[in-house]
């Protein structure tokens, strides 16, 4: 059967604010897609049906503004969804070499979802973290960084367990101690 | 260039915790600058801000190096009607890491800048445009915001003058496209992230078909410091004609790699095996990739007294583009980095226009062909030809970000490219 979905009171309350931000609600597209893949996880043709909806904007173009941008989900994926960057930084500090160990490990191929849908698994375009390399992002949220087997380990178990990593901060070099001069 | 890289006090990242608060911001001079201005609008009308900012230089640190105060003054006198400042925190640019550390580290700073730019162009209405991945950081981004409006430095009636404006931060969803202007203005609306033809530029029509103009993140955490000592004293830090100081964001095969703030023009010997703690495991440079994925790499042997500045880069046949330098040693497949950024750019082409769509296609599929050993000489001229057949035939830059790249690595790493085509040719038979 398929699911449904839909905003309750709440969640149209949050909509109305965003809304209230922008002169038209067109602009409020992308932070609803974004508040609907965080409530139902994807933005799978259902929930675009159910943001045009609510905007009042054809489905059609709500269906090609989610196929433009990769961080939307057009169909449910895994759990967990580890983005490795292989761009230029990481490409060059192993960033391959940690997507094979997690190819390995789960027994997938990036692109694809572990049969017990834990884990989806993608090589990105660079994230922002490049003095970090290699590094990767869980289901868009955070980041970890420099990426060893041992620390991807740590991680899956983590995640298997149910628990997420914490936001990890990176202060700028200059400020750490051993880097200070005076 | 001196030691003198040694006393620097950062300006953009100062070395003080807890600047992410707002009292803590202002026991530190802060939103003093914009006191300043709306306090005293008879010295500093918003044509003053604007006469004094492009006085100082501050060239964008978006990628392009424009003026700021210059591009402020391309916006049309107000007519009533809304005008927008748009804030391009996408930050995609591989080797880019910097806007990051203002959000997280100095937000107040940036917020100020743009409320300082919104009362310069007559803006009322400030969105900032964050890549969707950093999360985390528009997280920070908006607790510092929230602070601002509580303390009436954003609102109605900013302290008492007759000004107004609101901030509103806007995520991006995973498009490096939407880090061009005019894309980023589409994808603000609520549509794909087409980039638009120009002209007509965001200064006459941007936002919603209204006055915009479209500012990185870096480049506004400037304005303060510009209003509180004055253009003259900015213009003395660093190089002459790109002044300021500069996050230089270092990565790849470098032992500190990381986000260090100091005036332009550091001399790139000096980031590199000073700053930076020189190349990882002892190796030798092979090259430099100085601002970003799209700015020509350069050989290790013509950086000898380069700069990081546009003229010093420009003459060394580079760019200063975002200062995120990439550092790649002597054991570095440069046959393998050109496909890879061509993948990046291949995989990012909006697909609008036809020598950029099939182009990048065709630059990563013959890169990778090489890359895997099928390669004949022959490729490189098609490689070359195509890199001709992109550069400024596009509707925006990304077609040049893609094919220089391409061009100057085969240019200057030229026998690499070679030993792997001919290895390969002789190797099938
Ligand atoms: C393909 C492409 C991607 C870009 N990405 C970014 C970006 O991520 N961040 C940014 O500030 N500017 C980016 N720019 C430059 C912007 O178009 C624009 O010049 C800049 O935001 C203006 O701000 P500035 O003058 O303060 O640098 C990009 C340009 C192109 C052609
Ligand atoms: S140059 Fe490429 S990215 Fe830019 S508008 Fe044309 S197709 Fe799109
Ligand atoms: S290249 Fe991987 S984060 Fe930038």
């Amino acid at each position: 059967m398929a699911e449904s979905f839909s905003f309750d009171g709440k969640d149209l309350e949050v909509i109305r604010k965003i809304l209230s931000r922008y002169p038209h609600k067109e602009a409020a597209i992308l932070p609803v897609l974004w508040y609907a893949q965080d409530k139902f996880g994807h933005t799978s043709p259902d929930v675009q049906h159910l943001v045009a909806r609510t905007l009042d904007v054809p489905e059609a173009h709500i269906h090609g503004v989610v196929s433009f941008y990769t961080q939307f989900y057009e169909k449910p994926m895994g759990r967990h969804v580890l983005d490795v960057c292989t761009c230029l930084s990481c490409q060059v500090c192993g960033g391959y070499d940690m997507l094979s160990y997690i190819e390995d490990k789960l027994g997938i191929r990036a692109g694809e979802t572990t049969p017990d849908g834990q884990f989806s698994l993608q090589s990105v375009e660079c994230l922002g973290a490049c003095g970090y390399a290699p590094m990767l992002q869980v289901t868009n949220k955070q980041y970890v960084n420099h990426l060893t087997p041992e620390k991807i380990d740590r991680l899956i178990d983590d995640l298997k367990a149910g628990i997420e990593p914490s936001f990890e901060s990176m202060p700028p070099k200059q400020h750490e101690k051993d880097n200070r001069l005076s | 260039m001196t030691d003198d890289w040694k006393t620097y006090k950062p300006l953009l990242l100062p070395d003080l915790p807890g600047l992410t608060d707002i009292e803590t911001y202002e026991k530190y001079e802060g939103y003093h600058a914009l006191k300043t201005v709306l306090d005293n609008p008879d010295t500093w009308s918003p044509e003053e801000v604007v006469l004094q900012v492009k006085d100082a230089n501050i060239r964008g640190r978006g990628g392009a190096g424009f003026n700021a105060g210059l591009k402020w003054s391309f916006m049309p006198p107000p007519d009533g009607k809304p005008r927008y400042l748009a804030c391009n925190g996408d930050e995609s640019e591989p080797g880019t890491f910097k806007d990051r550390k203002i959000f997280e580290f100095n937000p107040h700073l940036f917020i100020e800048g743009a409320i300082i730019a919104a009362y310069a162009i007559r803006a009322e209405q400030i969105y900032v445009y964050i890549r969707g991945e950093y999360r985390a950081w528009v997280r920070i981004l908006q607790k510092a915001v929230d602070q601002a409006y509580q303390k009436g430095y954003l609102g109605k009636n900013i302290l008492g003058a007759d000004f107004n404006a609101d901030m509103t931060l806007h995520m991006g969803a995973g498009a490096y496209i939407c880090g061009e202007e005019s894309s980023l203005m589409e994808s603000l609306e609520g549509k794909r992230g087409y980039p638009r033809v120009k002209p007509p530029f965001p200064a006459q029509r941007g936002l919603w078909g209204r006055p915009t103009t479209i500012n990185n993140i870096e480049t506004l955490a400037n304005v303060p410091l510009v209003i509180r000592n004055g253009s003259e004293w900015y213009r003395r830090i660093g190089a002459e004609t790109h002044p300021g100081p500069i996050l230089y964001g270092i990565s790849g095969h470098i032992n500190k790699p990381g986000v260090y703030e100091y005036p332009s023009g550091m001399s790139v010997h000096t980031l590199i095996h000073e700053v930076a703690g020189g190349i990882r495991k002892g190796k030798k440079l092979k090259a430099l990739i100085p601002g970003g994925s799209s700015t020509p790499p350069l050989r290790a042997d013509v950086l000898d007294g380069l700069t990081m500045d546009s003229d010093s880069l420009r003459k060394a046949g580079s760019m200063m583009g975002t200062a995120g330098m990439v550092i790649l040693d002597e054991d570095t497949d440069m046959v393998d980095v050109v496909w890879r950024i061509s993948h990046f750019y291949h995989h990012e082409s909006c697909g609008q226009c036809t020598p950029c769509r099939e182009g990048t296609g065709w630059l990563e599929k013959t890169l990778r062909k090489i890359r895997n050993g099928d390669g004949e000489m022959r490729d490189l001229d098609l490689l070359l030809a195509i890199c001709n057949r992109m550069e400024g035939r596009t509707i925006c830059a990304l077609a040049d970000a893609a094919a220089w790249p391409v061009r100057y690595s085969i240019e200057r790493f030229r026998d690499e490219f070679e030993a792997k085509c001919k290895q390969t040719v002789y190797a099938l038979s």
